[in-house]
């Protein structure tokens, strides 16, 4: 088995599977909910809209797959839209939404609680593109997912939509700042999520994917019980 | 807080690098994609291709470049050059093209820019605007737009044009200034301030860098968000970290962590 990086047929998904690649893991794409949900670890990219993902998940029984896989302890890593994905509500992609949840909305994977709207500012740009700093909050600095990676680093982000501030602080492992505050990487037990695209990050990117691998690596020893 | 970037440019012909003079007089060196990893390693935060002479004999060329990049590179990269439909523009993001870039074609049809940035997102939607001082009387600061690789001249506005593209879902401006364009002499100034306080997207200064002031002056003085460049980094002038070192010294919020 391998770490196998979700398609949902949205875009083109060879830096994800090639950044894993660099660093030796045995990864591949796949739309087969069976490999999915038997995987070593799933990733879940981000490409599209979150209506038209989950519509396309749900659909194609890669999110039954997706379930099934982080109910037995697999490891998984939300990227971008793949991280909003995770959460119980978005708009983005619904017919005649408003953008903050407030109209139709469409739910999300539902492993955390939260939601997820569009960035709206009058003196910033959005979509948000570019290199940002993390705020890594304190006590997450020795987070197996974000060893080496100091507070301050500069990660890519590309996206118009954000979760809201208000979600669990627990699982928020560090934050972004633009707009507002809101959650750029989260995680519990081994779900976790990314709001920047650490395949586009250079080197920090690769840190953020080997130390993930190595989550993999050590829940494979583990005997997929959870650490 | 974000980042002013610094993004190398690499002119491509026939799968080669090359760079021009006031958009002629090609020198030749260097596969692209190795160039770019190198750019990579040296801190560049985003790479662009451009596809100078595409025509449609190049475009499996081009896809092949687009690919390749893909599998090399961890910044994003745009492509442009001859992309003219949305198949092309489909093909190219699917072969992995963080953003596409748009010129000629936008300008003979901006429905384009619309049908673009529903289709992929205007974070994937680069319009380059190739300008050219056209003062008239009483309006001394005035640019034309130029297509086909600044080859033909247009009669429209510059920065009315940089705005409608902006309203038709354009991500961001890539702002060439023709008469600055290979000479050194720094950016146009003002037409990057002026398109820059016209556009509420991200406006990328282009043409002209000879000296690591022009590259502050483009952000400080022009306002644009990205300063873009060729030769200065493809012969060596200068490598982008010593332009970053600048820029941070400059009080200019960069990525340094690479």
């Amino acid at each position: 088995m391998a770490i196998v990086i979700v398609d949902y047929h949205a875009g083109n998904l060879s830096s994800v599977l090639r950044a894993f690649g660099r660093l030796g893991a045995d990864a591949r794409v796949s739309d087969d909910p069976i490999e999915i949900a038997m995987a070593d670890a799933v990733v879940l990219p981000g490409v599209g809209a979150f209506a038209d993902a989950m519509d396309y998940l749900e659909r194609s029984g890669e999110a039954a797959g997706i379930q099934d896989a982080i109910s037995i302890g697999t490891p998984f890593l939300g990227i971008c839209l793949g991280l909003q994905l995770l959460f119980q509500l978005g708009d983005e992609g619904v017919p005649g939404a408003t953008g903050d949840c407030t109209g139709p909305v469409r739910a999300g994977l539902g492993l955390f609680s939260g939601q997820v709207r569009r960035l709206t500012s009058t003196r910033l740009k959005v979509p948000h593109v570019g290199w940002d700093t993390l705020d890594i909050v304190p006590g997450a600095e020795e987070h197996p997912l974000l060893l080496g990676i100091p507070w301050g680093a500069n990660v890519y982000f590309t996206h118009s939509y954000a979760l809201e501030p208000n979600v669990n602080p627990r699982i928020v492992l560090a934050k972004a700042h633009y707009g507002w505050s809101f959650p750029a990487v989260v995680g519990a037990k081994r779900v976790f999520g990314t709001q920047f695209h650490p395949e586009k990050s250079s080197a920090v990117g690769e840190r953020l994917i080997a130390n993930f691998c190595a989550i993999v690596e050590e829940a494979r020893s583990s005997g997929g019980e959870f650490g | 807080m974000l980042a002013k970037r610094v993004i190398p440019c690499l002119d491509v012909d026939g799968g080669r690098v090359v760079k021009g003079v006031n958009f002629v007089d090609l020198v030749d060196a260097g596969d692209p994609v190795e160039q770019a990893r190198l750019y990579d390693a040296e801190g560049a935060d985003e790479v662009v291709f451009l596809d100078i002479t595409a025509t449609s004999d190049d475009r499996a060329t081009t896809l092949e470049l687009a690919a390749r990049a893909s599998e090399s590179l961890a910044i994003p990269y745009t492509v442009g050059g001859g992309l003219r439909d949305l198949a092309g523009m489909r093909a190219m993001v699917a072969a992995g093209a963080d953003k596409i870039s748009l010129n000629s074609a936008a300008v003979e049809n901006p429905g384009l820019i619309s049908a673009a940035s529903a289709a992929f997102g205007s974070q994937a939607v680069i319009v380059a605007v190739d300008a050219k001082r056209a003062p008239r009387e009483g309006e001394a600061d005035r640019w034309e737009v130029y297509v086909a690789g600044g080859r033909r001249a247009t009669g429209i506005d510059a920065v009315a044009w940089a705005e409608e593209a902006a309203r038709r879902g354009a991500g961001e401006i890539l702002l060439t200034s023709m008469d600055r364009d290979g000479t050194k002499e720094g950016f146009d100034i003002a037409l990057t301030r002026a398109v820059a306080r016209a556009v509420p997207i991200p406006v990328i200064a282009s043409g002209g860098v000879g000296t690591l002031e022009h590259f502050a002056e483009g952000i400080l003085d022009g306002e644009a968000d990205a300063v873009l460049a060729a030769s200065v980094f493809h012969f060596g002038t200068f490598t982008i970290r010593e332009v970053k070192e600048y820029l941070a010294s400059q009080g200019i919020c960069v990525r340094l962590d690479f």
